[in-house]
């Protein structure tokens, strides 16, 4: 079906995917280096790791059914890879960026991103100092798999409400970027009580993190809904075949 | 489609325009770094245990290093989609000529 230069192109696009995918730098406003204490560091590498196995084993199956989507899951991980990178105003008057998970999240399911989201925070963290080591479990739970489990859930639910997809994506995303920084906010709280009261702690981390993130869930539920769009045009096939779409 | 999608991007833009138009004196600096001061008010003990592995030298190395990131991705991004566009077209076309 292919010719041997298209063949070739798909191999070459690939592994550019792959390198960019091992690259990866940018999530979200993660959790800074050295800022959970060793217990809570551990708590949530513990509680990631058997979501990271399941996601490792997710992709091999999905590779396995079809070469295809291994472009489509590396183009979800180049669009996390772009998205995370911007640093975007909002207006509380701080910057932060988008996750850029959740697409990959409703193509693939959320097992799938965990790996996506270790390796773009894994990048992060050797190469621009954002995020970190002793973090990354923690990073890796807000926005690998609480975000894009809530994506997942969202979007199916949308699909089998037979909302429009386009709307579908766009609360699919939203949802899942607020719940991101909702997580962050809370493995905060959990770490740093205010006089013992996580609650206060809550708040104060919300405030910072949440009302920053409404504009920016919003500028990349738009972005996903574009790119999806796009997808839905040209690769339908590949979304029927992957029952994100009837 | 086209249309719409002009119109999201062009709301993304103006999503992110305004808060630097309309917040004159706001420093948009960053969200973690702000929360970083928090947990210190909240905990103004806690010592952070493990520092970054490396330290860019200022504010240009990093953001080269984010745009480095961006410009990658994106290269991937264009590839694959265009691609993809590209080749649906051919189908179609060689399509209509059998």
């Amino acid at each position: 079906m292919y010719t041997k230069i298209a063949k070739t192109a798909i191999a070459l696009s690939s592994a550019a995917a792959l390198i960019l995918l091992a690259a990866a730098p940018a999530g979200a406003m993660h959790i800074m280096e050295g800022f959970l204490p060793p217990l809570w560091a551990l708590i949530w590498g513990f509680i990631s790791l058997p979501f990271l196995v399941a996601g490792y084993f997710s992709i091999k199956r999905q590779v396995e059914v079809s070469q295809k989507f291994l472009v489509l899951i590396a183009m979800c991980g180049a669009f996390a890879f772009v998205m995370s990178s911007l640093k975007i105003p909002s207006l509380t008057g701080t910057c932060s960026h988008p996750t850029g998970v959740g697409l990959g999240a409703i193509l693939f399911g959320p097992s799938a991103m965990a790996i996506i989201g270790v390796i773009v925070l894994l990048f992060q963290a050797f190469f621009l100092a954002h995020g970190g080591l002793t973090t990354l479990g923690a990073n890796t739970f807000a926005m690998g798999i609480a975000g894009p489990l809530v994506s997942f859930l969202v979007y199916q639910l949308m699909k089998r409400l037979k909302v429009k997809s386009s709307t579908a994506v766009f609360l699919a995303v939203f949802s899942g970027n607020m719940m991101t920084y909702i997580v962050t906010a809370t493995q905060l709280a959990l770490a740093h009580p205010s006089d013992g009261d996580v609650m206060t702690s809550l708040f104060k981390f919300l405030g910072i993190f949440a009302l920053t993130q409404i504009p920016l869930a919003i500028s990349e539920g738009l972005v996903t809904v574009v790119v999806f769009s796009v997808l839905e045009k040209y690769n339908g096939e590949a979304l029927k075949a992957l029952k994100v779409i009837a | 489609m086209l249309k719409k999608n002009l119109i999201f991007i062009a709301l993304t833009l103006l999503l992110a325009a305004v808060p630097v138009i309309v917040l004159k004196n706001a420093e948009f600096s960053g969200a973690d770094g702000m929360a970083e001061e928090a947990v210190m008010a909240i905990d103004p003990e806690y010592v952070p245990w493990f520092e970054p592995l490396i330290e860019l030298p200022s504010g240009e190395v990093e953001s080269l290093v984010f745009s480095l990131q961006a410009a990658i991705g994106a290269g991937a991004l264009g590839f694959i989609l265009g691609r993809m566009t590209a080749g649906k077209k051919e189908v179609d076309s060689r399509a209509q000529q059998g």
